[in-house]
């Protein structure tokens, strides 16, 4: 039976051993965040008597400096960096494909548009528009989701403009055209989906980025506000000297935590890329 | 070519004016200076109003985008809301160590991305090609501020060879750069730059590798080093010029968080806290200055390439 291009995708994802531990890990992640409320041992807000205490067999990764327990924080931080990130991503990837799309199919006045303003946000240093931003808004999550979403779009836009621009020259585009079918049926289910690929895993990418960014963002007190946590406000306590040097529980475990979820979504991303090429043969 | 140049210069200049736009937009939504100013209610509502006139703002939006243009034209970014000192003579000294900052991590991270992305490629498939693209992908994931903290707590805490910042005050006296004060923000700056580019340099060297004259160059039998060194390196200058281009953008933002790190007296710590106090004139002119860095970069890469590719095609 022929394979599906699904099933071959699948098929050569599997062949990335790196790729595949990434996935479950990051499943893994993905499920205890999700659950948080149901497994997290204490509430995360909650004060407990031991403040600043090591780990225990009570606290498993110990008690932060006014005695809220770091496990429940890291998992309840995981769930809100995990939703920042995916939010963001979903966001930006939307805005950048119908922008590239419209100008990489349209062209004329609206590409040259579209790309000379994609030029200008790219002028920006992506940070400092991050930060300005974070700093003119009230920081708090739905802001950051926002404000990585509308920030993070232009290589998107140049990838997708790209792909449509060697698209619309195939045979198969043009007898649609000739066909006369409707420019909306062309771009949704001719183009689009022979596009998805590269967005795809473009899109990995954009999320290692964004979650990297929502921590950047929180651990310099502009991001995911307190009392709520989130991996990069977790690190922010440990700007404090005392912190850093005598209590490295407070902030190794949610730095870890962000290594390791952009580290397997960057290999997700090197998998998917690898599988989802036609030109390896496999 | 001459044409080619002439053109992408135009294409800057209208980018470059967008940017202006976007900049004074920004800010203008971002809020009303007359509030960040009067730092209380107490002042009175006449000298406030004496203020907004002498700024200029009661005039429409774009009346005061165009005299703000003027003054920017002429090299006039206003003062500082927060010191009352000229922006440009705040740029001015804090740029240096910036510059210091980025230009070491810049070289230290070709040499880095270069070296590696090139062994990586000679030796594919071993053991110290895996070894070395899984550092790459570590440096990439790492977030720079974490990285910073785990170089601090090993080598100011633990080992005490190193200091963590306080190499001067920002904004006060000297310029001078020391270099024990620099080796860690440059290590984490230099380390997450080569992580992006040694994947892409070694593609692209694999993809030359692989190229017939370079078959004809081993099989000539001139030697390994000399094929790789002197042929194949040669042609890698296109990935290495793109790896520059793309990473001018990122050096300043990176330099933001790093010096706010290592409390590093440049630019960047400088931004940091014009944003932390909304001091907009201070923020509207460095937005503006990276933008102008970025795009010369861009022009100087396209224009790098022509020189560096004669197959490159200007149209």
């Amino acid at each position: 039976m022929e394979e599906t291009y699904l099933q071959s995708v699948i098929r050569r994802f599997k062949y990335h051993k790196a790729g595949v531990v990434s996935l479950i890990i990051v499943a893994v992640i993905v499920v205890l965040s999700v659950l948080a409320p149901v497994i997290s041992p204490y509430d995360p807000n909650a004060i407990n008597p031991e403040f600043s205490a090591p780990p225990s067999a009570a606290h498993f990764l110990g008690t932060d400096s006014i005695g809220r327990d770091m496990l429940s924080r890291l998992l309840y931080g995981t769930r809100v960096s995990l939703l920042v990130g995916f939010l963001a991503t979903v966001l930006s990837t939307g805005i950048g494909v119908i922008l590239g799309l419209i100008a990489g199919y349209f062209g004329g006045i609206a590409d040259m548009m579209i790309m000379r303003f994609t030029d200008m946000v790219m002028s920006f240093p992506y940070i400092l528009l991050i930060l300005v931003a974070g700093a003119i808004f009230e920081p708090g999550m739905w802001n950051i989701i926002l404000i990585l979403g509308f920030v993070d779009w232009p290589g998107v836009a140049r990838l997708v403009r790209g792909n449509v621009m060697a698209l619309k020259e195939q045979d198969f585009v043009k007898s649609s055209v000739i066909a006369g079918m409707p420019q909306r049926y062309i771009m949704a289910s001719d183009i689009l989906p022979n596009a998805i690929a590269p967005i795809l895993v473009f899109a990995t990418s954009v999320m290692a980025i964004s979650i990297l960014d929502e921590a950047t963002l929180s651990f310099l007190g502009m991001g995911v506000q307190p009392p709520d946590a989130s991996l990069g406000n977790l690190l922010n306590g440990a700007e404090s000297i005392t912190v850093l040097t005598q209590m490295p529980w407070m902030w190794l475990s949610p730095g870890l935590m962000i290594v390791v979820l952009v580290i397997c979504v960057n290999f997700i991303g090197d998998a998917l890329r690898d599988a989802m090429d036609p030109t390896t043969i496999r | 070519m001459a044409r080619y140049i002439v053109k992408r210069l135009l294409t800057s200049l209208v980018v470059l004016f967008g940017i202006t736009i976007i900049d004074f937009a920004i800010m203008t939504m971002a809020g009303n200076p007359i509030q960040i100013i009067s730092g209380g209610p107490k002042v009175q509502k006449e000298v406030l109003a004496q203020k907004a006139q002498n700024l200029g703002l009661n005039a429409p939006v774009p009346v005061q985008y165009v005299r703000w243009l003027g003054q920017v034209l002429k090299g006039d970014f206003g003062y500082s809301y927060k010191t009352y000192e000229s922006v440009s003579s705040m740029i001015r000294t804090h740029i240096g160590p910036t510059l210091i900052l980025m230009g070491s991590a810049l070289l230290i991270s070709l040499v880095l991305a270069v070296a590696g992305g090139v062994f990586s490629a000679v030796h594919q498939h071993s053991r110290r090609d895996y070894a070395i693209v899984t550092a790459a992908f570590l440096g990439q994931s790492v977030p720079q501020f974490f990285m910073a903290m785990v170089l601090i707590y090993i080598f100011t805490v633990r080992l005490g060879v190193l200091p963590s910042g306080g190499m001067r005050q920002l904004g006060s006296a000297g310029s001078g750069v020391q270099i024990r004060y620099l080796i860690m923000p440059v290590l984490v700056l230099a380390f997450g730059m080569a992580g992006r580019n040694i994947r892409y340099i070694r593609s692209a060297m694999l993809e030359i590798l692989n190229k017939d004259y370079l078959r004809t160059e081993k099989a000539k039998g001139i030697g390994r080093f000399l094929v790789i060194y002197k042929h194949a390196l040669r042609n890698a200058l296109i990935p290495i010029i793109t790896v520059i281009g793309m990473e001018i953008p990122g050096l300043f933002g990176g330099s933001i968080v790093i010096e706010q790190v290592f409390s590093w007296p440049g630019l960047g710590l400088m931004t940091m806290n014009a944003i932390l106090q909304r001091d907009y004139p201070v923020i509207m002119a460095v937005c503006l200055l990276s933008a102008v860095v970025v795009l010369l970069g861009n022009l100087l890469t396209d224009i790098l390439y022509a020189f560096a590719d004669p197959s490159v095609r200007y149209e």
